[in-house]
């Protein structure tokens, strides 16, 4: 031990700012700690980086021509078709990793730390989800940048496009906190992902992002229409490609809202009971 | 009266089968050290996270600094420091990011986070190490940074969850000495421990625990009163000479001597001045010793004497060495 004095005055914590604004900041602090684990752990964003590139030079090549008809020109015409909806898949699993790194994360002594300050019980779940926002803007960049490259073309305009996008990150914002309730349900962070693929890989494939819905058995078509990847994928391919945008729009943000009125609470219930 | 920092009375908590605490008692003043002794699975982690406000007690009520900690936990969290039985701090944030994080979790500005950083780093000798991920860190260092990390806040109240678990014993010491330093400013404090020699050497005041319920509340002079000082252990080299020990141990004291089963004879002695006396009936009986030690009492024997039987837990022995140096 070195001979320095520790000011070790007791004054205890005394805030500053109204309980909203700390309930923000600290958020975004512990936002801020996310970001720099995942610099630590780069390859935490090959899900945001090469997947979607690798998906959308999958379903282009291997699936474009059976789809669009055979010749280059549909194949072109798929891939107006393909985007929105590949944007939709790739990022709702990407939220996937929230909730198994929470189940990972939770584990660590630092959450005892976290419970034992004078700050929101939600905070520390809020702060991985404000992070995520970063990897959700990775995805669209990459999704629809590495689509221009393809002959992808956004007949829109550029308030469209960033509706679009800011769109889509909404709703894997809001589902995100499905995936950190099963995150903080689940015993290891494996079973998180074998669960939430098992959610994800029915929405994003029985919905409108690959193929169109009339195609479909009745029944399926049913479940297409009220799932909310289709909600999301038919306003993206609106906002990006040109078409009917409003009621699509308005059903996504429904979704969004149900979404967080529902999981907010348990993935808040399933942390606090988590010891 | 001196005010007290924590007051806390039949705190009850079950985990499904598992019966934590069994109404515990406890009253800590301000600007002392208490230590809970007891081994693992006694209830003193679940104890300190009660009144650290992370457990919910099924039943019982506790105020921490004047606050209760189920009607005001926010209060409670303000004004006390915890560090956890195992370091809590982020192992992929270097020593100054984990501190600068607490200090704006606190609400200091950022400048004033950064410098309670760097003054904690100085003051725990982790200046050269803050620039490093905490992963990297020795056990030690950790168990500073930790400890460092709940003091960014000026507590009135720290919570020392076994501090020293696990630490080699020259590391032990200097945790103590932490400690010491700690309280010399005003600070109350409250540790776990497994070893008497521990709280022996920094509390004021002893609670000993067992299967959840209090089974001794005393000063560590009372305490070790109680349960007869230290104990002298012997072992003959020749072990056939067991017997001849045995009489020469059992004629210093009203007590019989407990064998270890392996050769070691230990006896309660009441102070050290026996010794000499021991020394020459040995050499004149012609006894070699292989190990002749005055040790402060094991976990172990502080239960049977308290309770009359052997703690049903994996308690653990104090760490061997010098023990008759902490103890004198």
């Amino acid at each position: 031990m070195t001979a320095v004095t520790l000011d070790a005055r007791i004054a205890g914590v005394r805030p500053r700012r109204s309980p909203q604004v700390r309930l923000l900041h600290n958020s975004l602090v512990l936002a801020k700690r996310s970001l720099i684990k995942l610099t630590r752990t780069p390859e935490q964003f090959i899900d945001v980086t090469l997947q979607p590139i690798i998906f959308l030079l999958l379903f282009y090549y291997v699936f474009g021509g059976a789809l669009g008809g055979g010749s280059g020109e549909t194949r072109h015409e798929y891939l107006e078709y393909l985007l929105p909806g590949l944007l939709a898949q790739t990022i709702a699993m990407s939220s996937i990793s929230i909730g198994q790194n929470m189940n990972e994360d939770i584990a660590k002594g630092v959450f005892d730390r976290f419970k034992s300050l004078p700050i929101g019980r939600a905070v520390p779940l809020l702060g991985a989800v404000f992070a995520e926002f970063f990897r959700y803007l990775t995805v669209c960049v990459i999704t629809i940048g590495f689509g221009y490259i393809l002959g992808f073309r956004i007949e829109t305009n550029f308030l469209a496009l960033l509706a679009a996008v800011g769109l889509t990150i909404c709703f894997a914002l809001s589902f995100a906190w499905v995936s950190l309730w099963i995150g903080l349900k689940m015993r290891t962070a494996g079973s998180v992902q074998g669960v939430m693929m098992l959610l994800v890989l029915p929405l994003s494939f029985a919905s409108g992002a690959f193929v169109q819905a009339s195609t479909m058995p009745g029944w399926l078509q049913a479940f297409v229409k009220v799932n909310p990847i289709s909600q999301i994928v038919d306003a993206a391919r609106g906002l990006l490609v040109g078409g009917p945008v409003g009621s699509y729009v308005g059903w996504t943000f429904a979704w969004i809202g149900g979404l967080l009125l529902v999981f907010f609470p348990l993935a808040m219930r399933a942390y606090i009971r988590r010891t | 009266m001196t005010e007290l920092s924590i007051e806390a009375t039949s705190l009850v908590k079950t985990f499904g089968e598992t019966r934590a605490l069994r109404g515990v008692d406890l009253t800590v003043r301000q600007g002392t050290v208490h230590a809970v002794l007891g081994p693992n699975g006694a209830g003193k982690t679940t104890a300190v996270r009660i009144l650290a406000t992370l457990l919910r007690p099924d039943s019982g009520s506790a105020r921490v600094n004047g606050f209760d900690v189920l009607r005001q936990p926010g209060k409670v969290r303000e004004t006390v420091g915890l560090t956890g039985q195992f370091a809590s701090v982020d192992e992929d944030l270097t020593g100054t990011q984990n501190l600068v994080m607490i200090g704006q979790l606190l609400d200091l500005p950022k400048k004033e986070a950064k410098a309670r950083a760097a003054e904690l780093l100085a003051w725990f000798d982790l200046t050269e190490a803050a620039g490093k991920v905490a992963k990297t860190y020795s056990g030690g260092m950790r168990r500073r940074l930790d400890l460092a990390a709940s003091l960014v806040g000026r507590p009135a109240m720290i919570f020392l969850d076994e501090p020293t678990t696990g630490l080699d014993p020259a590391k032990r010491e200097d945790m103590w000495d932490v400690v010491r330093r700690l309280i010399s400013d005003g600070s109350t404090v409250l540790l776990t421990t497994q070893y008497l020699e521990e709280a022996d050497a920094l509390a004021d005041e002893i609670t000993v625990i067992d299967h959840g319920q209090v089974i001794a509340n005393d000063t560590p002079n009372g305490l070790k009163h109680k349960i007869g000082g230290q104990r002298l252990a012997v072992r003959p080299a020749d072990l056939a000479r067991e017997e001849d020990l045995r009489d020469i141990l059992a004629s210093i004291s009203p007590r019989t001597p407990d064998s270890n089963g392996r050769g070691t004879l230990t006896i309660p002695v009441d102070s050290d001045a026996v010794l000499p006396g021991v020394l020459a009936r040995l050499h004149a009986a012609g006894i070699v010793t292989e190990e002749f030690s005055l040790h402060l009492p094991s976990l172990d024997e502080v239960f049977f004497t308290l309770t009359g039987t052997r703690s049903g837990s994996d308690s653990q022995q104090p760490v061997s060495g010098n023990t008759a140096e902490v103890a004198a």
